[in-house]
């Protein structure tokens, strides 16, 4: 472990000094990666960081295609539909028509939801 | 819905490891499973999670409020709780708007 790329660690401090939110720690895609090759040695580092591209990508292409993705005990992922609505240039005031689109939207999953609160 | 394409779910994902990096169905499941523990485990300790590319995973904690039973109209109070959301990346947002 400990391999950061310099890149890396920057943009973790970077994450951290902005700090969004009441929380200011947060694991970022490299922390994932190391904890995933931490319990699977017998992977090439390259190996492991393509398991959790390809993870991500599966998912994204679901929704992109209008599909929904279910992972019981964390949670759902779909898209709904928004329509189109007159929004406002905030710099200007001016009203600008926003076009109809998809949006994604996530339902943390029951046991997720109490893992979060339990005591 | 503009197309019916079915429900993603942990068995396509190791699938398309199988498929993509040649690693072994149970072993394929194990990593899926692995990777949605670590992400459990961070926000069990109170982390967000950041995945560059797709967006974060946000716990945000709720003041306790007052709700209402939608059936009897009765006033009760919801405790504080820790709720988790899911903000898209600005990229993601993109390839799920154009359709």
């Amino acid at each position: 472990m400990g391999r950061h790329a310099p890149g890396q660690e920057f943009a973790r401090l970077a994450d951290r000094a902005v700090g969004r939110g009441s929380l200011e720690n947060a694991m970022i895609r490299s922390e994932l990666v190391q904890a995933l090759a931490k319990d699977n040695p017998e992977l090439r580092a390259d190996e492991v960081d393509r398991v959790v591209d390809i993870f991500f990508e599966e998912i994204a292409t679901r929704l992109a295609e209008g599909g929904r993705v279910e992972l019981r005990g964390f949670g759902a992922f779909s898209t709904r539909e928004r329509d189109a609505r007159m929004g406002r240039n905030p710099r200007t005031g001016e009203p600008v028509p926003v076009p109809a689109k998809r949006v994604p939207y996530f339902k943390p999953g029951k046991e997720m939801r109490e893992r979060l609160n339990e005591d | 819905m503009m197309r019916s394409v079915g429900t993603l779910t942990r068995a396509d994902l190791a699938e398309a490891i199988n498929r993509k990096l040649g690693f072994s169905r149970a072993e394929s499941l194990d990593l899926v499973e692995s990777v949605l523990a670590h992400m459990c485990e961070a926000m069990g300790k109170g982390e967000n999670v950041k995945i560059s590319g797709f967006g974060s995973f946000i716990l945000r904690d709720k003041k306790e409020r007052i709700g209402r039973n939608p059936k009897t109209g009765v006033e009760v109070p919801i405790t504080p709780r820790r709720v988790m959301t899911f903000r898209a990346s600005q990229l993601l947002k993109e390839r799920i708007a154009k359709g």
